[in-house]
């Protein structure tokens, strides 16, 4: 009798509500005198069937963790738990491993003291499964009841369902927020872990990074939590050198794309150019990496640069840039298509040239939305990953030379998540700090962006 | 509509005394097609500096389409293609050595729905003198942003916040905007397809008036919807219907002794 079990029979349940209510309101539209009923079988059978599996599946949800904080107390008021360690990790393991065979997903325990648990565990389950279970059945049949004690002929079942589709729906666009809050949550609450180590100034404003993850967790060196190296990389690569190449680029191609591109011409480079979009970034991690890098360091050793690092930041900025090309373009091309004809009409009938109109007034009315593109794809270029993991360095050099080695902000929260340091150890605890503070310059930049295509949009409606 | 005759123009017009002289422009035969689909038939129509000609005709008959040929900006539209012949002083602007852009620059246009661009006042007029190197320095670019604006009778209610956005200006504004617009870069014809057709009374009597001040200098053509207009404004009138033209003559012939029967059903209300 595991909770699956409970699960189907209370669908079972359901579905046999379903039906009877749906029949019953068959039999009431056949004795109505113009073969019409307030709504059709079928909301009546969803009515009786949401009344009898909702209520007993919430009932289930909530019941499990009260369910086992009951099984522990009650193990834990046998006498064999009496000689349990206290605390800690000892405690919590002998537990689980009783548990576990209690309720057969283990076959065998190690540790003798949990032998003697087994038994008073397996009773325990047992009582609160039941328990559980016969809750469950009286809330269907109860729901249900209530359910079958409403059908009449004139019954609004249909309204009631409505009510209910309303209720999912907003419950499953509250899931993705709640969750946004819980990540934001988290973030800060690591953060303010992590701040109460090494100072934010230090964090900050630092110009030395070198977590050591094998140093004393309770005495770290504050003058090797200095982030600005990362966060003068991730802009130097993501904000400068991507851009470099993704702007000029992306917008020439968005200019072609919508001012003279045949019609034909249009139908297949604008897909195409989707597909960069759509290249997985590791695969633009390994052409940087393989492909790019070593090109760039040849180039660099050929104009006579003198020991170049095959790492460099150029090699992870132009590969990001390109993998943004799509981005902007498609930004711009929508944010110049939405300057209104007449404006083009208008300067064409003052004998303006194509290009003319383009520079002097498609652009500079479509600026606002093509600047918060821009933006958007900045904060898209700072938060990636993939591609600098692979194709940038671990090393925090603080430099303004493009065929130095740098390394980004996500780098660095990759390489200190899967280092070796413990999970309170401030090097590891820095990875939620930086990712606090990539997480607040991508929202602040999605925000203003936002904000300004609204406005933009506003402008010409 | 009532079954009256719309009143006709003011007269006497003293317009009806300049002589024609030779036409600025000329068209003859001219047919224009949207992909498969013929918008304009065989049309000829003279065009004459000092005058005000107003195209006429129910919504679809084809004079918007005209007028955008007579200063190629059909152009901007792939599917359309034009025959016959059309002349600006004799020389036909559809042969392949004119220039598109000068020709533009010659024949001026104002647009159903003022656009002026999201620029400054200043730069709105500016436009035109200077992307066709009309004014050599400041000082002369200045004069001619004032004198159109003096033109277009706007220039004492902007002249202090010539640098203000040229869209924070009202409907009406901005459409003496746009017209101020094309008459700074000096073209000999100046199009206007239904220039108040989004403006409210008042507007459209300035505008009107404007219209009557600028024909001494310009061949005007203008396309509307309204009668009483092309009464009040015009000294020609061209009626069109199914993208032809049925009648064109002086405008108080037009409206006082139509010659055809469509005509006279059209300005009595029958249809249209």
């Amino acid at each position: 009798m595991s909770a699956s079990t409970l699960l189907l029979v209370v669908l079972g349940l359901g579905l046999a509500g379903w039906l009877v209510a749906r029949s019953r309101a068959v039999m009431f539209r056949r004795a109505a005198s113009n073969n019409r009923i307030a709504s059709l079988p079928n909301f009546h059978g969803w009515y009786a069937a949401i009344w009898i599996a909702v209520p007993a599946i919430l009932f289930t949800i909530i019941w499990s963790p009260i369910a086992d904080a009951l099984v522990t107390q009650s193990v834990l008021a046998h006498p064999a738990a009496a000689d349990l360690p206290a605390f800690g990790i000892a405690r919590e393991s002998i537990l689980s491993e009783a548990q576990a065979v209690a309720d057969g997903s283990a076959n065998t325990v190690f540790n003798p003291m949990a032998r003697e648990l087994v038994e008073p565990f397996r009773e325990a389950l047992g009582k609160y499964r039941v328990i559980g279970f016969v809750v469950a059945l009286i809330i269907a049949a109860v729901g249900g009841a209530i359910a079958f004690l409403r059908l009449r002929p004139d019954f609004r079942a249909r309204n009631k369902v409505e009510r209910t589709v309303l209720f999912v729906l907003l419950l499953a666009s509250l899931v993705a927020i709640v969750t946004t809050l819980g990540i934001v949550a988290s973030l800060v609450f690591e953060t303010i872990r992590f701040f109460g180590m090494v100072s934010p100034i230090d964090f900050l404003f630092g110009t030395h990074w070198a977590p050591n993850p094998m140093s004393n967790p309770d005495n770290p060196d504050p003058s090797r939590y200095g982030a600005i190296p990362l966060f003068w990389g991730t802009l130097f690569i993501g904000a400068i050198i991507a851009m470099i190449v993704a702007i000029p680029i992306g917008m020439m191609s968005a200019i072609y794309l919508n001012q003279y591109a045949p019609a034909r011409m249009r139908t297949w480079l604008k897909p195409a150019l989707e597909v960069l979009a759509g290249v997985p970034t590791v695969v633009y991690g390994y052409f940087a990496a393989l492909t790019v890098a070593p090109a760039i360091r040849d180039m660099a050793l050929a104009i006579g640069v003198s020991n170049p690092s095959s790492e460099s930041a150029l090699a992870a900025g132009v590969v990001m840039g390109v993998m943004i090309i799509p981005f902007v373009s498609s930004m711009a091309d929508d944010s110049i298509t939405a300057v209104p004809q007449a404006m083009a009409d208008g300067s064409l009938a003052m004998g303006a040239t194509q290009n003319e109109t383009i520079k002097r007034v498609l652009v500079p009315a479509a600026l606002p939305g093509i600047v918060a593109g821009v933006m958007l794809a900045i904060s898209r270029a700072i938060g990636e990953t993939m591609i600098v993991v692979m194709a940038a360095s671990f090393a925090a050099n603080l430099s303004a030379n493009p065929l130095d080695a740098m390394t980004t902000v996500t780098v660095q929260i990759v390489a200190l998540l899967t280092g070796e340091g413990s999970f309170d150890h401030p090097a590891t605890l820095a990875a939620f700090a930086l990712g606090f503070v990539l997480f607040m310059v991508t929202l602040g930049l999605n925000f203003i962006a936002l904000r300004v295509v609204k406005r933009f949009r506003e402008a010409y409606e | 509509m009532s079954e009256t005759l719309v009143p006709p123009a003011p007269a006497p017009l003293s317009a009806e005394e300049v002589p024609l002289g030779e036409p600025k422009m000329r068209a003859r035969d001219v047919s224009v097609y949207y992909g498969e689909k013929q918008a304009i038939n065989s049309v000829s129509i003279d065009v004459h500096t000092e005058h005000v000609s107003a195209f006429i005709g129910p919504s679809g008959c084809g004079k918007s389409t005209f007028l955008r040929a007579l200063n190629r900006m059909n152009d901007t539209i792939p599917s359309a293609r034009v025959q016959g012949q059309i002349e600006l002083d004799g020389e036909d602007i559809y042969a392949s050595g004119m220039d598109v852009v000068q020709l533009r620059a010659r024949v001026g246009m104002v647009f159903q729905k003022p656009n002026p661009f999201p620029k400054s006042i200043y730069d709105n007029i500016a436009y035109g003198p200077r992307i066709h190197g009309i004014a050599e320095g400041k000082n002369e670019l200045d004069a001619i942003v004032e004198r159109s604006l003096i033109r277009a009778g706007l220039w004492e209610e902007v002249k202090d916040r010539l640098t203000d956005s040229g869209t924070a200006l009202s409907g009406g504004q901005q459409q003496r905007l746009c017209i101020a617009r094309a008459i700074a870069v000096d073209p000999e014809v100046i199009l206007m397809d239904e220039p108040c057709s989004a403006l409210d009374p008042i507007a459209t009597a300035k505008i009107e008036e404007l219209i009557d001040e600028l024909r001494g200098s310009y061949a005007i053509v203008i396309v509307t919807h309204s009668m009483q207009q092309a009464a009040r404004v015009s000294q020609r009138t061209a009626f069109f219907h199914l993208g032809t033209l049925v009648e064109y003559g002086s405008t108080s012939d037009i409206f006082t002794n139509p010659r055809e029967v469509r005509t006279k059903d059209y300005i009595t209300g029958r249809y249209g």
